[in-house]
């Protein structure tokens, strides 16, 4: 019962949030003072990216041309599942100037 | 049309005046209340905005500035209180609540996409000049290391808010 208002409150971003891949760690990113740190990384497809979220305001992480849109709330983290390989350039849809880059190798 | 300008531009002049007699020495109590009152005055903008536009884009960046700047007020609010400093009102906050009641007449009674370019285009001049007066004057008068640290953070919070406003002033162009 939860689980469905939450994804439902994330609306179309329900998607985006998944939940951590089976077996290994997530890969993660940091957001300290409006900055994701690092600010690039490399994963391998069917990896999950984490985005932990330390400043006290809401941040997302939305790919260049939004094929994904993470919002990441104040003191939390959320996670995404990337599986199709390439370069991804995202950034904070509400501070435009925060940017990343994710590598998605095939495996 | 040129009368408005002109206003606009007086005011202009009465701020900055008022920020730089401010800048002389504004005490942590009244860079606090500047602050505060700056935040606030963002978030009234914006919910004028969320009552006045159907426009998406514009919706979700004034909710976007409501929620950011209410968590910086909320911060500011806590510290003062850990602090136990009282904000002290002072020219420069009357100045900024002066000149944004104007804005605010005026924004009131445009309508639709004029509306919309025009609080678009305030938010870019309203960040740009709240974003100097905190990088000139606030941050580096402010003796608290707390609250120089917190008034740091919220420059970089606002700068993204120019960022984003700049963006969204190219597209309703
Ligand atoms: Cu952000």
């Amino acid at each position: 019962m939860r689980k469905i208002s939450g994804a439902t409150f994330a609306g179309i971003f329900q998607l985006a949030l998944t939940f951590p891949s089976q077996g290994g760690e997530p890969v993660r990113v940091k957001i300290t003072n409006l900055a994701f740190l690092p600010a690039e990384i490399t994963v391998q497809a069917g990896e999950t990216v984490e985005w932990v979220n330390e400043d006290f305001i809401d941040h997302t992480a939305t790919e260049t041309s939004e094929e994904w849109d993470v919002p990441i709330p104040a003191e939390k983290s959320a996670e995404l599942k990337l599986t199709r390989a390439g370069t991804f350039s995202y950034y904070c849809r509400i501070h435009p100037g925060m940017k990343g880059t994710v590598h998605v190798i095939a495996k | 049309m040129m009368r408005n300008s002109m206003i606009g531009m007086v005011a202009g002049l009465v701020l900055s005046t008022a920020i730089a007699i401010a800048a002389d020495k504004p005490s942590d109590p009244q860079i606090a209340h500047i602050a505060y009152t700056a935040g606030d005055l963002d978030i009234k903008a914006a919910k004028l905005a969320l009552e006045k536009s159907k426009n998406e884009t514009v919706r979700a960046f004034a909710n976007d500035m409501v929620r950011d700047h209410q968590a910086v007020n909320d911060k500011a609010l806590t510290l003062v209180k850990k602090l136990g400093v009282t904000p002290v009102d002072n020219e420069t906050s009357k100045a900024l609540i002066a000149q944004a009641e104007k804005k605010q007449a005026e924004l009131a009674s445009l309508s639709g996409s004029a509306f919309e370019k025009a609080y678009v285009d305030n938010e870019v001049a309203y960040h740009k000049m709240v974003n100097d007066a905190l990088r000139t004057t606030l941050i580096p008068s402010s003796s608290n290391a707390e609250l120089k640290s917190l008034l740091e953070t919220g420059l970089k919070i606002f700068e993204g808010h120019l960022h984003h406003a700049e963006m969204l002033a190219h597209t309703h162009h």
